[in-house]
């Protein structure tokens, strides 16, 4: 932050990130050939709704623009315990594409940040099931995409109670290096319980 | 890329920057003045200095042990460190260290010297007063406070105010016992009306000093305040709690927030109530209607589109 934004008491609302999202494909392909991972074929973008008539208007605009992407992608909307909503896309969609998936979370978020709501996006998330488990099923493992970041970290929650595989989150991480920008901040790997990502 | 739906308030940044112009001019005439006296200012400078290291290196602990605040783990208190979690991810900022005070009392602070160093925390009666999404507010808010060094700006601001503060006292002190200093000279009493100017001055800048602090507090308030409004994308929300958050606030007996009183710079809503305009000018925070004002403000902004 520069000296005149301390001195005057302001802080420029933080830009998000969307390119680094176009890393994902090999990363797909290195969690399927290392680890037995495929995706579920849903990814969830998480968002701050924000006040005002222009927003709800973005929103609007955005369904019909996934609406009108045509082919059997399904919509779904939630909004979590804290407020934030969640647009989960690809349910149903065919998992062996993951570039379609990744444009369509792109989509998601360009039209947001076009509008002006770049500021609000907080992370998207990818839903991955192993495939030693058997075809089909929820997924039990995510890759986290923190916008303002601009990196990545796999979440691992352990089913039940509110607890995270850290072993498996970190050797994943190390894993993926090579593909992603994993981030190095340990305290900003977010636990995001109840994901509405399957 | 960076397209923002806020624009600045240029009105709000040249009041404040006025506010810390004049508050250095101030600071340059006493020191001037002081070295043209020719006075023991070193003295009086270290023991200044000392309250300003002291300040800002243990404002965090300081604060927290008066207010009783103990950190909290993710684990004691998880949905307070996933609402902090999230909002410093959407702000991209360190996550700060998390406390909750004992305290039927609804309020918040943030306090600490850097982004690193910071400590938010909440009383036990916020947390009970407030819906989930107020509760956000608020701590949003205090991040914008983190965000804006306010603690360090506040702290070197008030320094000026501590020094003219001492030199009065000091100078009280030799102008009652120190008569005696004049009798070597021909003449006692110029010496005397010298130093009663000296008071005077010092007095004087110190009134500036005080009332220019109090001002810039109130700006940075009403700075947080938005921030906080824009990180969370929903302006009315702050002002929810902001009203919830008063009106409890003045209804509470003085008596019990008697400990409260000395940390009212770093809280989220003054512990005592102001009255008239007068009162006004000493707050360390803007009023409730200057607050709601500017938030309904902001709302409006959003409605309208880019």
């Amino acid at each position: 932050m520069k000296i005149f934004d301390i001195l005057a008491g302001r802080t420029k609302p933080a830009q998000a990130d969307l390119e680094a999202l176009f890393g994902l494909p090999s990363a797909f392909i290195t969690l399927e050939a290392s680890e037995s991972l495929v995706p579920t074929g849903e990814a969830g973008v998480c968002y701050k709704p924000a006040a005002g008539q222009s927003f709800a208007h973005t929103a609007e605009e955005m369904e019909s623009l996934l609406g009108l992407g045509g082919g059997p992608t399904k919509v779904r909307e939630d909004t979590d315990q804290y407020g934030f909503h969640w647009v989960v896309i690809g349910a149903g969609s065919d998992p062996s594409d993951p570039e379609a998936l990744v444009n369509q979370v792109h989509l998601v978020n360009t039209t947001l940040e076009d509008q002006g709501f770049g500021p609000q996006l907080l992370c998207s998330v990818f839903g991955f099931r192993s495939t030693t488990a058997g075809a089909g099923g929820t997924a039990n493992l995510y890759l986290v995409y923190l916008y303002k970041r601009g990196t990545f970290y796999p979440f691992v929650p352990l089913p039940g109670r509110e607890q995270r595989d850290v072993a498996t989150e970190l050797r994943l991480g190390n894993v993926l290096a090579e593909d992603l920008k994993i981030e190095k901040d340990k305290a900003n790997w977010m636990a995001l319980w109840g994901l509405p990502v399957h | 890329m960076s397209r923002s739906k806020f624009q600045v308030d240029h009105g709000l940044t040249a009041r404040m920057v006025t506010t810390m112009f004049l508050l250095g001019l101030v600071y340059a005439v006493a020191v001037t003045a002081a070295i043209f006296a020719g006075a023991a200012i070193e003295l009086v400078v270290a023991i200044a200095a000392i309250f300003l290291i002291v300040q800002f290196f243990f404002s965090d602990r300081i604060a927290l042990w008066s207010m009783k605040g103990e950190i909290v783990t993710p684990e004691q208190s998880p949905q307070l460190h996933a609402i902090v979690d999230r909002l410093c991810a959407l702000a991209n900022m360190p996550k700060p260290k998390v406390a909750v005070a004992q305290s039927d009392m609804p309020n918040a602070f943030a306090t600490g010297r850097s982004q690193k160093a910071a400590v938010l925390c909440v009383t036990t009666g916020i947390l009970r007063r407030l819906s989930p999404e107020e509760l956000e507010a608020v701590l949003a808010h205090e991040l914008s406070h983190v965000a804006h060094r306010d603690v360090a700006v506040m702290t070197i601001a008030s320094f000026l105010g501590i020094l003219a503060g001492l030199v009065t006292r000091m100078l009280t002190w030799g102008v009652l016992l120190g008569g005696g200093r004049g009798r070597n000279n021909q003449g006692g009493s110029p010496l005397i009306l010298v130093e009663l100017a000296a008071l005077a001055f010092a007095a004087v800048i110190y009134v500036i000093s005080f009332l220019l602090v109090r001002a810039l507090s109130r700006y940075r308030e009403l700075a947080a305040d938005r921030s906080g409004a824009i990180l969370i994308g929903q302006p009315r929300l702050l002002a929810n709690a902001l009203v919830k958050v008063t009106g409890e606030i003045g209804r509470i007996p003085t008596r019990d927030l008697r400990s409260a009183q000395a940390f009212n710079a770093f809280f989220f809503a003054p512990a005592l109530t102001q009255g008239s305009s007068v009162a006004n000018l000493f707050a360390t925070h803007p009023t409730l209607e200057v607050r709601l004002e500017q938030l309904a403000k902001l709302e409006a902004s959003m409605g309208r589109t880019v």
